[in-house]
């Protein structure tokens, strides 16, 4: 019996000392090599670190110029087939509902983009260094452009103050009004043209230019015309940018970051990418996306012919304007002179937008070479600056001489002589403005939402519903996440 | 059936026992094989002497008195009691081994209970079906031989996945089962089958004992080792091997190509592409010239045997297969050499040992999605020459009817290189102590180490403006360095009072894993070519980071209690409780507990049933309830780490900062497995017939989602983030199995043995709770939304799209129906009629519905065996019913390639009602809708075999006790109706598989074998 007695005890005892040693304690493990998102923010690098994932985003606003150009009348969708990206297709014909996978990445991303920003922001004030305030400025900048893209698509958006998102927050954080979108976009930019440097410390960052420009262009879009033309010109004043002589050269490699950028988005070719991630691309996925078909000669190589401009485009530049073939390509008449190939794919035109054209490579380009086109997109350029300023002073009846002034000096650069200057006062101004900023930005995405906040949607797309088409619908998931918190658009 | 005869025997004579004093000799043998035993322990009862048998199996015993109990006991064998008589002088006794009767013992985790008490849904496949069937993956032996079990490949591609799926698929995640090899946590797919003893599947609540890993089920494997006081036994086995595609499918030859080119161009308003088709003839037959013979070739060596106190087993084994597409360019190789040993190091303590090492190598081929070498076969026209004038392998041109994804599948093959290397070792160290004969002490510390290589050259080509174009040479090397170890230790008590039986278990688990991967790329590869690709001499400038890495380090720790119980052997019972923390979870739910029990009646040991001499000779009932865990999910989803993508472009250059990566959720705990199940086993005329059948319900709770989407607030979209992991949905599969086996030896020469196994399965899931109600998944052609869907009501991953009605006959059909513009393109005679599912009058995005299921209704597998004289003959097939596919390997191009049943096509009204008209001009018959689902039930006879054995008399004194010579044939035909290459092969993937991109055949192998035992 003792044997026993002495058996139970010493098991209990082994049994126990195992227990006691293997505690939970096993389990309470560091993450190895990593860096917690919330024990961050504790020197000026890591500011810097997270800066760069807040511009990262802005590479993803290709979908935001593609779809824009599709969606007005500028360009059919095109592509290989008529089921080709159906999102596309039917944004291009107006019938497209809250199901559409490209109007949900457009949503995903920009709020990607807001979040980053926010990321930054959320933390402002944990450490204090020199030059904390151009960070912070650039992240503001950030935010609001972010925001301006979605306010143009969607209306009024959910926002969060200076914090990121939580899980829960889309049924709580309701749909703030479109004014109050603007609100904050204006109190971003205010910021950040008083904190950002007059030159970027490198090429691509935001500027203090950049920063009015887009909070002059977010004065006109809300018809705030002395506010507008106020902040316009303080860029133009500025003088530190000026119209580039050659028009179609701003489009070429050489042409980037140029006297008439005022704010580009930067894309290289050096990086690989995938379809599985199009937002992950450093390249410009529109460009491939708008290429030629198929095509083999100089100058270009080839894509997936979305984007296809339309006759009607073509028709739309006066004679002698240096803007026609430096904006659309004859494909058909190139290839002759050129002696090059090219397959046509669906809704083909004959035309494509030259501007944003895939070029030939350089031997570094990574693959998929649709999806790494390294054209930087033009975002805000100085002709950009002057039409919206001469349309500011024109609508908010300030000073038309001033107006004409700026108009004419986009006319004489696209002409070449000073032959096609307009004169006209008032309403016809305004409506030479609104001309010129069709074939001045044709192919740059702006068309859709000039035509919206004019008025003059309707009359020119064939399919467009005034009181619905004026913003796109938010996706459908996105209301379902919401639990009854965000309502849909009109007429969706 | 020999005990039975010595039974019939032993009844007979006993009644003329006669008290008489007598010498006895004998001769034990073992019944299978008919070969002596050696070392047999011989007792008489009276007395309580004993003798051993000799290296012949013979044994003597001086002055017995007749009518004594011999007692014969010997180590895995069934004893036998042999009372004498007085005409005994040289008897013959025949052991059974335990593993053909009842007192089989099945490994149920942390111990093990005779077959007979039971109580769990467990199934076994033992070394004789593993040995039969000659997998060259582990995992194809349980495919049809046990019910409840579905095994697809993700193609036939040598050394390709292989996913086992226990019960059906019950979350979007991860749905492996876990491997326990001989007690630690291990990965069937590196194994060498020879070396199995055992696998045995727990299907239920049985395997709760295994609580967070269990909800997937178990895979026990028991590895074979030696037995004390055998002679050494050495067994060689070779195989040799022709492997050809199982499949070619029907293209068409270059003039039917052209014929319906003409047609479609016709048809688009476009010029004929081949105004003259004469002289065309057959043109390429791509498939022709990828599909190559290739050799397989398999050979394995184990000496085992035992002293008494030592048990030792030693094996290798290596196994060569070369791919039908591309020869060696899909090669797999796998070498393993294995030690098992056993030793009493006292009376009371006992040691095992077991080690493992392979070594893998495998090449692989693009094999699966847009722009896989078959994909490539079937879209190239057969109108283009395989090789130019030149002899150099032709280029297919980039035009917009062949798009810039088609390439020439043969230069593709050749311009393939990459290579990856395994080595792994893993085994264990196991102690038990016997404190007392009721109370042993277990412990035991199992171990995986290995180290993978890879390496990928990506060489400077054109394709002719391609997407597979390479601007620029590379090669990417990678290391990864994986590791775990399980350290159990647990007592088990076993004490009988009375006619109650209890085993008691308790222990605790601790399991770790943890690892580290780098990867680097080098540019421009000297010579542009593979014998010079390495990192080494790739002294390219990269543009962008090249390198990366990922360490881990996953811990878990488990404590578990089992009582067991039993009255007389008949009413069982038993109870188990796990507790499991795990790094896997948030702060906020380390700890979880999961119980079960499991309960047993064998009803034919109850008086009233009459004994078991009659028809039925066992029947037993059982039922079973429990929670189980799994926790197979992406590391550290509870914390939000700064490993997202962050990459611009400032200055002309890449820049890289830091961003979140997934969305942390710290709520995030365990999926709860809640399994149901009721059983019944039933033997029946004289044990020749074995039914096994079971009712489950398996609920799946908490399923946790990993990127389960959200609302894109969150910012998951952007680069290198993801939406969290959660616990958001609920899935339940319910069905039933049934397995009935029948043997019978009708002579010494005759027996047969046929099995039949069937299984069905609904799977519904009950609840996505993210608001939407689903969860998208999958791909179909170019630029289309997710096909495959997890949504509330349905079978998860079910196919969702239009439905359609046949084809528009004429322009009225195509007026009177509503509007299908917002497809693509307005409808046409001989386009494909969509219909209107919300009858709103326009065919649009909310029309889609379910058209299809991938999970099939019913699997089953029919198993035969049949030996006669020195001949034997097996067949195994597999059936599935029910499964839908989704053909998706054409490219929807104008100038693509077709299958011939685009021959029945609709060119004009009434000619057609099934496939669409052809043109190059726009419609909407791309779409994904039940036009491209096909019905991919099938039959398939997995492995015929023909074997001859050559009676060992022939080798006279060269020791070979067995020599067998067979001829084989797997995968042998596949009955279906499904067009595509492999109606069995899915990517695994629980939302989106079944999307056929033209999966590698699984090939046909016709086998020449040779077994020979020493």
């Amino acid at each position: 019996m003792k044997k026993y007695i002495f058996i139970t005890v010493s098991s209990m005892a082994l049994f126990s000392a195992i227990f006691v040693s293997c505690s939970d304690n096993f389990v309470d493990r560091d993450i190895e090599y990593s860096i917690d998102s919330e024990n961050y923010f504790n020197s000026k690098e890591d500011y810097d670190k997270a800066l760069i994932g807040a511009y990262d985003l802005l590479q993803s606003t290709y979908i935001n110029v593609l779809m824009g150009e599709i969606a007005s009348d500028n360009t059919l969708a095109g592509g290989e087939s008529p089921t080709d990206v159906i999102g596309f297709q039917q944004i291009d014909d107006m019938t497209h509902t809250p199901v559409n996978d490209n109007l949900k990445n457009l949503w995903d991303w920009m709020f990607a983009g807001v979040q980053r920003a926010n990321y930054i922001l959320e933390f402002k004030d944990k450490i204090d260094f020199e030059g904390k305030n151009q960070i912070i400025a650039e992240a503001r900048f950030l935010r609001a452009y972010y925001h301006f893209e979605l306010v143009k698509w969607f209306g009024g958006i959910p926002m969060n103050g200076d914090k990121r998102f939580t899980p829960g927050d889309e049924a709580r954080v309701p749909r703030s009004s479109v004014n109050e979108v603007y609100a904050s976009i204006e109190s971003d930019l205010i910021f950040a043209s008083n904190n950002l440097s007059p030159n970027a410390s490198q090429v691509g960052r935001a500027t203090k230019g950049a920063a009015l420009s887009l909070l002059g262009k977010a004065y006109l879009y809300q018809n705030k015309f002395p506010q507008a033309a106020a902040t316009l010109e303080q860029v133009i004043t500025s003088s530190k940018y000026s119209l580039v002589s050659d028009y179609a050269s701003i489009f070429e490699m050489n042409g980037e970051n140029g006297s008439e950028s005022i704010f580009e988005v930067q894309y290289t070719d050096v990086e690989g990418a995938g379809f599985g991630c199009l937002q992950c691309s450093e390249g410009n996925v529109a460009v491939g996306f708008s290429g030629i078909r198929n095509y083999t000669g100089p100058k270009y190589t080839s894509g997936f012919s979305f984007n296809v401009p339309t006759k009607e485009t073509y028709n739309a530049f006066e004679v002698g304007d240096s803007r026609l073939n430096a904006s659309v390509l004859d494909i058909a008449a190139w290839a002759a002179a050129n002696n090059a190939t090219y397959g046509k794919g669906n809704e083909d035109t004959g035309y494509f937008n030259q501007k944003y054209l895939p070029r030939v490579r350089s031997t570094n380009a990574q693959g998929d070479l649709n999806l790494t086109n390294p054209n930087n997109y033009r975002a805000i350029r100085y002709a950009d600056v002057l039409l919206m300023a001469a349309e500011a002073l024109n609508r908010g009846a300030i000073n038309d001489t001033k107006a004409l002034g700026y108009l004419n000096q986009v006319r004489d650069r696209a002409f070449g002589d000073t032959n096609h200057r307009i004169s006209s006062v008032g309403a016809a101004l305004t409506d030479a403005i609104w001309k010129e900023r069709r074939v001045e930005f044709v192919g740059e995405g702006f068309r859709f939402f000039d035509l919206v906040r004019t008025g003059k949607a309707a009359a020119a797309i064939s399919g467009f519903v005034v009181g619905k088409h004026e913003l796109f619908p938010i996706p459908l998931v996105e209301i379902q996440f919401s639990n009854g918190n965000w309502s849909q658009n009109p007429g969706y | 059936m020999k005990s039975n005869h010595l039974l019939i025997i032993f009844l007979l004579f006993a009644t003329f026992g006669f008290a008489q004093k007598k010498d006895i000799a004998g001769i034990v043998k073992e019944q299978s094989t008919g070969l002596p035993l050696y070392g047999v322990n011989v007792t008489d009862k009276n007395s309580g002497n004993s003798v051993s048998t000799d290296f012949d199996g013979k044994f003597s015993f001086k002055g017995i008195a007749s009518g004594t109990t011999l007692v014969f006991t010997y180590v895995g064998y069934k004893s036998i009691d042999y009372k004498t008589n007085v005409n005994d002088s040289n008897i013959v006794i025949t052991m059974v081994d335990e593993a053909k009767s009842l007192n089989e013992v099945v490994v149920i985790g942390y111990g093990n209970v005779k077959k007979k008490q039971v109580t769990g849904a467990v199934s076994v496949v033992n070394s004789k079906t593993i040995e039969a069937l000659r997998p060259v993956k582990v995992e194809q032996a349980l495919q049809g031989t046990v019910s409840g079990v579905n095994v697809t490949t993700v193609g036939g591609a040598p050394g390709a996945d292989i996913s086992v799926r226990i019960r059906g698929i019950s979350t979007n995640g991860e749905n492996r089962p876990i491997a326990i090899i001989d007690g630690y946590q291990g990965d069937l797919s590196t194994l060498n089958p020879s070396d199995i003893e055992s696998l045995t599947v727990l299907k239920d609540a049985q395997a709760a004992i295994y609580g967070t890993i269990g909800a997937n089920g178990i895979i026990l494997v028991t590895t074979k080792g030696g037995k004390k006081n055998s002679k050494a036994k050495i067994s060689f086995n070779s195989s040799t091997g022709i492997q050809e595609t199982s499949r070619t499918l029907p293209t068409l030859n270059a003039t039917e190509y052209a014929l319906l080119l003409n047609e479609s161009y016709a048809n688009g308003g476009k010029s004929l592409p081949f105004p003259n088709v004469s002289g065309l003839g057959e043109g390429t037959n791509w498939q022709k010239e990828i599909f190559n013979p290739a050799p397989i070739i398999n050979y394995d060596l184990s000496i085992s045997g035992g002293s008494e106190k030592i048990s030792y087993a030693v094996s290798a084994s290596h196994l060569s297969q070369e791919g039908i597409i591309g020869g060696d360019k899909s090669g797999f190789l796998r070498n393993t050499a294995r030690i098992s040993l056993g030793a009493d190091v006292s009376d009371r303590l006992k040691l095992k040992a077991n080690a493992i090492y392979t070594f893998q190598t495998r090449k692989t081929l693009n094999d699966n999605g847009l722009g896989s070498v078959l994909f490539n076969a079937l879209n190239v026209p057969s109108t283009q020459s395989a090789y130019d004038s030149n002899g150099e392998y032709s280029l297919v041109p980039s035009t917009a009817g062949l798009g810039i994804e088609i390439i020439n599948p043969l230069a593709q093959i050749e311009n393939t290189y990459n290579d990856y290397e395994l080595r792994k070792l893993n085994g264990n160290i196991g102690l038990d102590y016997n404190l007392t004969d009721a109370f042993v002490l277990s412990s035991s510390l199992g171990f995986n180490t290995q180290s993978g290589q890879s390496k990928t050259f990506a060489k400077q080509i054109s394709y002719g403006g391609k997407v597979f174009d390479v601007n620029r040479s590379s090669v990417t090397q990678g290391s990864v360095f994986d590791n775990n170890y399980s350290l159990d230790i647990y007592g088990t008590y076993s004490k009988k009072f009375g006619e109650h039986n209890v085993v008691g278990t308790l222990g605790t688990t601790v399991f770790n894993e943890f690892g580290n991967g780098l990867f680097a790329t080098g540019y421009d590869v000297p010579y542009n070519s593979w014998d010079y690709a390495d990192i080494g001499l790739a002294k390219g400038m990269p543009t962008t980071a090249p390198n990366s890495s990922y360490t881990y380090d996953e811990r878990r720790l488990s404590y578990f209690a089992r009582a067991q119980y039993d009255f007389k052997g008949k009413y069982l019972l038993s109870a188990m409780l796990r507790r499991d923390s795990s790094t896997k979870f948030g702060p906020n739910n380390r700890v979880g507990y999961f119980p079960s029990a499991t309960l047993g009646w064998i009803i034919s040991d109850e008086n009233f049933f009459g004994g078991n001499e009659g028809v039925v000779n066992f029947l037993k009932l059982r039922g079973s309830y429990g929670v189980l865990g799994n926790d197979q999910i992406p590391n550290n989803g509870y914390v939000s780490l700064l490993n997202g993508e962050s990459t611009y472009v400032f200055d002309g250059a890449i820049v890289n900062g830091l961003a979140t990566g997934q969305i942390p959720n710290p709520n995030l705990k365990w999926e709860e497995a809640k399994k149901f199940d009721v059983g019944l086993d039933l033997k029946m005329f004289q044990n020749k017939i074995n039914i096994v059948a079971d009712y489950f319900i398996d609920t799946r709770a908490d399923l946790l989602i990993p990127n389960i989407p959200v609302s894109g607030i969150l910012g998951t979209a952007a680069p290198g983030a993801s939406a969290p992991t959660i616990n958001a949905g609920t899935v339940k599969n319910s069905g039933i199995e049934f397995a009935i086996d029948y043997k019978n030896t009708f002579s010494n020469k005759l027996s047969l043995s046929l099995g039949y196994n069937v299984t069905f399965i609904e799977n519904e899931v009950t609840a996505v709770n993210n608001g939407t109600g689903f969860i998208e998944g999958g791909a179909f052609g170019v630029g289309q939304p997710a096909p495959s869907r997890m949504q509330v009501g349905k079978p998860i991953g079910y196919f969702y799209g239009y439905k359609t009605d046949g084809i528009f006959q004429n322009q009225a059909e195509v007026d009177a129906a509503p509007s299908q513009l917002a497809l693509g393109a307005e409808a046409q005679a001989g386009d494909i009629r969509y219909v209107d599912i919300n009858g709103d009058g326009v065919i649009n995005t909310s029309d889609r519905t379910d058209i299809g299921s991938p999970i099939p209704a019913a699997t089953m597998g029919f198993n035969l065996q049949l030996d006669y004289k020195n001949f034997d003959f097996l067949a195994y097939t597999f059936a599935s019913i029910g499964n839908d596919m989704v053909r998706n390997y054409e490219r929807t191009l104008s100038d693509v390639n077709h299958l011939d049943y685009v021959l029945d096509r609709w060119t004009g009204e009434g000619t057609s009602n099934t496939a669409p008209r052809v043109t190059t001009s726009a419609t909407s018959n791309n779409v994904f809708s039940d036009y491209y689902i096909e019905d991919a039930s099938y039959v398939r006879i997995q492995n015929v075999q023909l074997g001859y054995t050559v009676d060992p008399k022939y080798f006279g004194k060269s020791g070979i006790s067995k020599f067998r010579v067979y001829l084989g044939a797997n995968n042998l035909y596949t009955f279906t109706k499904y067009k595509g290459y492999d109606p069995g092969a899915s990517s695994g993937a629980p939302i989106g598989g079944g999307i056929d991109y033209g999966f590698y055949p699984i090939p046909r192998t016709y086998l020449f074998g040779l077994n020979v035992n020493f």
